[in-house]
């Protein structure tokens, strides 16, 4: 068995994901918002590939779907950044509370 | 728990991928934020090479350490961004509200994998791990292989209309 846990990776990636949740919730500047989703989706990724390393079934596939969750991240900011300054040219704010106009 | 150089190396990845993350919520810049963050995405592609993803760990470093930390200081650089992360306007109350939400997630899911062992012995992943994933791609995962082509190219066309200046109004004003 290897000296360290899955426990420990499991771990590491539960802590990540509290951060990137705790600032997805918090912050108030849009880019900061989108960086937090990515850090949570970078915490998914580690459980995806130490479950596909000391997982019940051992395999591949694991880092499989790890690379397609990087590939849709990726589209997914290009998307947000796009929106972002869309929105910040026609209101002039990041800020996410005064982007409310659907809201009312 | 031995104290071997794996144990090592993991700590010391970790410690620096939890303070980059702690670095996001703490600092008031909104550029040093993102230079913190890099440490964290840095530091998942160590974990990755240790968890026998080499791979991984290399696409980590290319699309996140470099594209998306970039795409994001970009987007700072074109945004307002002289003024630090003003005031929080999530009131303490509510802050401590969601803190103490968080963290009870946090424990909840903790009870859930502490002391988990599959028992299982580890695949050799690590035995050319690339080929491996190619030979998976490309055997069992081709349509959706195929759909993030798509995918990707949509994203693509969305961003440029997205963030295109709009002609028609840049007429009107003139």
């Amino acid at each position: 068995m290897s000296s360290v846990p899955i426990t420990a990776f499991l771990a590491l990636a539960l802590i990540l994901f509290c951060i990137g949740l705790y600032g997805a919730l918090t912050k108030r500047n849009t880019i900061i918002v989108l960086i937090s989703i990515e850090l949570m989706l970078n915490a998914v990724n580690i459980n995806l590939v130490t479950f596909s390393k000391y997982g019940m079934t051992p395999a591949i596939t694991g880092q499989v779907f790890a690379v397609f969750v990087i590939a849709v991240a990726a589209a997914e900011v290009a998307v947000g950044i796009a929106i972002l300054l869309a929105l910040y040219r026609n209101r002039r704010t990041v800020n996410i509370d005064e982007i409310n106009t659907m809201k009312h | 728990m031995t104290l071997s150089g794996e144990f090592l190396a993991f700590m010391s990845l970790a410690i620096v991928a939890v303070v980059g993350g702690m670095l996001l919520l703490n600092l008031t810049k909104v550029v040093h934020m993102v230079l913190g963050l890099f440490f964290t995405f840095a530091s998942i592609a160590g974990i990755f090479i240790l968890l026998s993803a080499e791979f991984l760990g290399v696409v980590q470093i290319l699309v996140y350490s470099g594209a998306i930390t970039i795409i994001m200081l970009f987007g700072i650089m074109l945004t307002r961004h002289q003024d630090e992360e003003e005031q929080p306007t999530v009131g303490a109350w509510k802050r401590v509200l969601l803190l103490i939400g968080v963290l009870s997630f946090g424990a909840l899911f903790y009870i859930g994998i502490y002391g988990l062992d599959f028992g299982t012995t580890p695949a050799a992943l690590h035995v050319s791990n690339t080929e491996q994933i190619g030979m998976a791609l490309y055997r069992d995962f081709v349509i959706p292989f195929e759909l993030m082509s798509v995918l990707l190219l949509v994203a693509l066309i969305g961003a440029i209309v997205l963030s295109r200046k709009d002609d028609g109004k840049e007429a009107e004003k003139q």
